[in-house]
């Protein structure tokens, strides 16, 4: 986090203000994965993503609490940290499987508007549901067990859970590109987002692969879930709106149905927020404080939808036969 | 006893029916074709018959089991392959990701003895292994089809309009192909517009109009039915 009496300008500020980018850039990207896969194979906004990416932050909690919260101490910490990464990104999984098997795959066949609708009802019902059917509007607070301390070299700075979160999301993005490209799942799953028929043809279970790409977006999302609490501590019901809106965006910015692309766009995001804001602040007259990043941060969706309506990394259309 | 057999099947889409009450047969080892003009029914057959649609009515039997209604990944499982109209190609996924989904269903362990074999068959699959599907020429597009569809091993493999917007050189290397694939004991069910062609691989053949078949015989002895001739062959 910035503090707040380094000097504007300095290279302390710029190289924290791009730590910071990337701390969020890489939660955004973990999110917007599941976005990107999903509007790949059904060309579907899965708007209840936030909400997936919420149930996971709770697991992880849940978690965390269970094996002693603040208590837990020394190489502990770590066991902790990885059960809470696994609870979370099965109970995001299990829940995506749900809001499909639920909400989705009875409308597979209903015009475009009716799963939209249907996805945002689900997104409302599960913030509602966690933030007044089981937490009466208050918030949970992460256990604060991470080592705290920065690592440092000359004007560089970065503090050991900022390095953790970024090491640990491209990681994970390694695995899941790993997975989408060299196993038989992944084949599958490129397949089926090209034509449900022709890879009918081949043997493969379509509503299977529609699941599977569920399910590997929704364990993005809840590792994504317990890095943001870990980072920010709060988390309630509604926390998903917002990271999920953004996430949303990164892979729109990114091209939506492009993984690469989703990675991308969720960096650069992170860092718009952070080092574009102040990086627009440095033209006189112009002051844009913290709040404003999310000012920033659509107006940049509506630039580059401008000129780039594609997103980055654009997506190849598929011949439809 | 007919490895594929068809009897009184009806199929569409919508409010139209495309095909009115189809019986035909395919028994082991032989070559059958489906000819007919465009909008005839002949892909709705087979659509009907890889579960692409489900019939309204009749019966399809495929090995003695009836198989209307399941799913196009259990009757792949069954042994039954299509190449399908316009190739199917994975535009995004390479020659080699491509083959590899046409084995998608088996764990043996010949599966790259087959590899190998295809690209035998089609030399410039192996050339353009690691290439996008998407790269590929329309003829080379039609070899990987055929390729792909054989890495399933299939029992009886179903063409639809294999000759489709190729030139008349590439027609006749595709064809060449299908007869080599006979040779090598393969079932094969050909829907084609290319009649010609067709009926001088086949061992019988089917004609469909308006969705009805209205003549049925060996290959060569279509071939010199006179209405045949008139309406498929291009002879006044």
């Amino acid at each position: 986090m910035t503090p707040l009496f380094l000097a504007h300008g300095s290279a302390e500020f710029w190289s924290d203000q791009t730590v910071n980018g990337l701390t969020t850039g890489s939660i955004y990207a973990l999110v917007a994965l599941g976005y990107t896969m999903v509007y790949g194979i059904l060309q579907l906004i899965n708007f209840a993503h936030g909400e997936v990416f919420m149930v996971g932050a709770f697991a992880g909690y849940g978690v965390l609490v269970a094996l002693g919260g603040e208590d837990i101490s020394g190489v502990m910490v770590l066991v902790a940290i990885i059960l809470a990464l696994a609870a979370a990104g099965a109970a995001s999984a299990v829940t995506a499987a749900t809001i499909e098997r639920v909400a989705y795959r009875p409308l597979r066949n209903a015009p475009r508007l009716a799963p939209l609708i249907s996805a945002i009802g689900v997104s409302i019902f599960l913030s509602h549901l966690v933030d007044d059917g089981f937490l009466d509007g208050k918030s949970k607070f992460y256990p604060q067990i991470f080592p705290t301390g920065d690592l440092s070299a000359g004007p560089l700075s970065i503090s050991y859970l900022q390095l953790f979160l970024i090491g640990s999301s491209l990681v994970m993005m390694a695995g899941l590109y790993w997975v989408v490209q060299r196993t038989r799942t992944g084949k599958a799953i490129r397949a089926v987002s090209e034509s449900r028929e022709n890879a009918a043809l081949m043997g493969i279970d379509v509503d299977r692969m529609i699941v599977a790409t569920f399910v590997l977006g929704a364990i993005m999302a809840g590792f994504g879930g317990v890095l943001y609490g870990l980072f920010l501590s709060s988390i309630r019901g509604s926390m998903g709106f917002l990271p999920g809106v953004k996430a949303f965006t990164a892979a729109v910015l990114g091209g939506i149905g492009s993984i690469p692309g989703a990675v991308v766009g969720g960096f650069f995001l992170g860092l718009t927020e952070s080092v574009g804001r102040e990086l627009l602040n440095e033209i006189p007259g112009v002051n844009l404080p913290n709040e404003w990043k999310d000012v920033v941060a659509f107006a940049l969706l509506v630039v580059v939808l401008i000129f780039r309506p594609t997103g980055i990394f654009r997506q190849r259309e598929t011949k439809r036969a | 006893m007919a490895l594929l057999d068809l009897s009184g099947l009806v199929a569409g889409y919508g409010g139209i029916t495309a095909i009115k009450g189809i019986s035909l047969e395919v028994d082991p080892g032989e070559v059958v074709t489906l000819i007919g003009s465009n909008g005839a029914g002949k892909s709705t057959t087979l659509r009907a018959i890889s579960g692409l649609i489900r019939p309204r009515a009749g019966r399809i039997t495929f090995a003695g089991k009836a198989i209307s209604g399941m799913k196009p990944h259990d009757i792949v499982s069954l042994g039954i392959s299509q190449v399908p109209e316009g190739r199917g190609i994975f535009s995004r996924l390479t020659v080699a990701e491509n083959l590899a989904l046409g084995a998608f269903q088996r764990h043996d362990g010949e599966v790259h003895a087959d590899l190998d074999r295809t690209f035998r068959l089609f030399p410039r699959l192996k050339e353009r292994e690691n290439q996008l599907g998407g790269t590929l020429s329309g003829g080379e597009q039609q070899m990987l089809a055929i390729g792909r569809a054989l890495m399933a091993r299939p029992k009886l493999l179903l063409l639809d309009e294999p000759s489709m917007g190729l030139s008349p050189v590439l027609v006749e290397t595709i064809f060449a192909t299908i007869a080599e694939i006979r040779r090598e004991g393969a079932t094969i069910l050909l829907v084609e517009q290319n009649a010609a062609m067709a009926l001088e691989i086949a061992d019988r053949a089917y004609v469909i109009e308006s969705g009805v078949i209205t003549l049925q015989g060996t290959g060569a002895a279509l071939a010199q039915d006179d209405s045949v001739r008139r309406a498929y062959l291009g002879e006044v």
